[in-house]
């Protein structure tokens, strides 16, 4: 009797218990992974023998860029308000660029898809392009100097505000908008009165947020000759002054992270 | 109560907000008095429409060059760089990520050394690093991978110890309770519950790879910069044409793929 009811109770349990999915998937993605990572070592010829033996020289770098060199902080602080002056009018200019974009990119605003979708590829495409590919075409341009930079970051910030802009506003009520076309406003009065006080202050906080990204990338765009503070790079690396080059680095750091903490508060009270 | 008061705006909002446009109105002046316009260069025109005449016309030849150093190589070592960089990160950032995450770490204290250490390698622009790796094992594309790999950890590092600070606590207590240890807990409690959003940060950090390894060359630390520069330098507009649909064309695809792997993955 015991016996059947334990032969049973097998049965039951067999019937019970799914099967487990099969785990080729996974072991497929598995291996994908690895032989991309090992074809990705082979073409970069990355081996871990070369970072050991570099290591000392590592050390050696570090040892030498310490202590920094104070006294270099006066040289290096006109380039630095360079840079900020930079990020300043670049961002203001790509702000002042995207809103347009911004306007022709939403589907909600811009009401036919023979609008949007072309300026939609248009701001795809920009926003492919490194910054500090656009800084080096635009320095072929115009010549060494901030003025490049300027507008490098300008087509830079363009791309990202007028692409987070014009997400934020087809998420925007659309009742405002109904009102103001029963009332028989035209489309500038329309954008103006129901759109503008919708997405101002998204608006606002995309425009910081772009603003620390480009006080980063004002500081490194002087690598290509766009002015700066990271035309200092060169300068000092090349002469093997390391000293001097952490005392760049310290002083940049320091300079984002004070304009991080600000712009974060800033944002957090606009929204 | 008659009659309701209609609500008068604050008189301390107006005079902040007026405070603030001129403090921006002065910075502006600031900014824009420094900026140096000495003119464009008159050759201005001449090299816009040299350049935009390059990208109408890319020199298809370089596309592919059967003695190597061709746009399809450059793009290939540009991959593998963002690829290898971005593991090198993906795998480095863990430990970070548990010990900036709030509920992982005993203490306030821990958690935020680990939420700094995290920010100060976020601001630390890759291309210094890059600069540095040179230093270190030579100009060529592994400076790049280390560079990327590092600096990745800040970004990467930050977004997993928010996922890991999101966790429900629920399966943990469970699997305490039935005496598993704690290497067990981690294994099937936690890893289930943040691998996707690992995957999914991991691709979108990738992306940003990508870019930045593209860049790399500029200053000798590998991938297609390198010619795009040497391009540049010799005004060979056609040439720098096609790098720069080669650029495009590549970060669109990749990011293609990513955008469908992420949307499947969470």
């Amino acid at each position: 009797m015991k016996r059947i009811e334990s032969l049973n109770m097998n049965r039951l349990t067999k019937q019970e218990i799914p099967k487990a999915p099969t785990k080729i998937k996974h072991y497929l993605t598995t291996a994908l992974i690895v032989l991309l990572i090992g074809w990705s070592a082979y073409q970069t010829e990355s081996s871990f023998i070369d970072f050991v033996e570099g290591f000392p020289n590592m050390f050696d770098l570090l040892v030498q860029m310490y202590p920094p060199s104070w006294s270099y902080f006066d040289d290096i602080v006109p380039a630095m308000l360079d840079t900020f002056r930079m990020a300043v009018i670049g961002t203001t200019m790509g702000a002042l660029l995207a809103v347009p974009f911004a306007l022709l990119c939403a589907s909600n605003i811009a009401a036919s898809n023979w609008i949007y979708y072309p300026f939609r590829f248009i701001l795809n495409l920009i926003r492919t392009i490194p910054e500090l590919l656009l800084a080096a075409i635009f320095v072929a341009i115009f010549g060494l100097g901030p003025l490049p930079g300027i507008f490098a970051l300008a087509v830079f910030s363009m791309g990202i505000i007028a692409k987070l802009t014009y997400e934020a506003m087809e998420s925007i009520d659309k009742g405002p908008l109904e009102a103001m076309t029963a009332v028989g406003a035209n489309k500038i009065q329309w954008i103006v009165y129901s759109v503008v006080p919708q997405v101002s202050p998204y608006f606002v906080s995309f425009v910081l947020y772009t603003f620390e990204i480009n006080i980063r990338a004002a500081a490194i765009l002087g690598l290509v000759g766009a002015g700066g503070i990271g035309e200092y790079y060169d300068k000092t690396l090349g002469f093997l002054e390391y000293d001097k080059v952490s005392t760049i680095i310290i002083f940049t750091l320091m300079v984002v992270l004070l304009i991080d903490y600000i712009s974060t508060k800033l944002r957090e009270k606009l929204l | 109560m008659k009659s309701v008061a209609r609500p008068v705006k604050p008189k301390k909002n107006r005079f902040m907000l007026w405070s603030i446009y001129v403090l921006l109105a002065a910075i502006y002046i600031w900014a824009l008095s420094g900026i140096p316009i000495e003119g464009f260069k008159e050759t201005a025109g001449q090299i816009t429409k040299a350049i935009l005449s390059g990208i109408l016309s890319p020199d298809w030849g370089y596309v592919y060059l059967p003695e190597g150093e061709d746009l399809l190589r450059g793009l290939l070592d540009t991959l593998a760089i963002a690829i290898l960089g971005t593991f090198i990160s993906a795998f480095l950032c863990i430990p970070f990520a548990f010990w900036a995450a709030n509920n992982m770490t005993k203490g306030k204290i821990a958690a935020g050394t680990g939420k700094f250490i995290l920010s100060f390698i976020r601001t630390f622009p890759e291309l210094v690093m890059a600069l540095l790796f040179i230093k270190v094992v030579g100009p060529g594309s592994f400076a790049g991978v280390l560079a990327l790999g590092l600096h990745s950890i800040g970004m990467l590092g930050k977004l997993f110890s928010e996922e890991v600070e999101n966790i429900d606590f629920g399966p943990i207590e469970a699997l305490k309770a039935t005496g598993a240890s704690g290497l067990q807990t981690l294994w099937f409690a936690v890893v289930p519950q943040i691998i996707p959003g690992f995957i999914s940060y991991t691709l979108y950090r990738f992306e940003i790879n990508l870019r930045s390894a593209s860049i790399l060359g500029i200053i000798g630390a590998g991938g297609i910069g390198t010619p795009l520069i040497f391009a540049m330098q010799s005004r060979d507009w056609s040439r720098v044409g096609i790098i720069l649909l080669g650029i495009i064309a590549m970060v669109t695809i990749v990011d293609i793929i990513s955008g469908y792997l992420r949307k499947k993955v969470v």
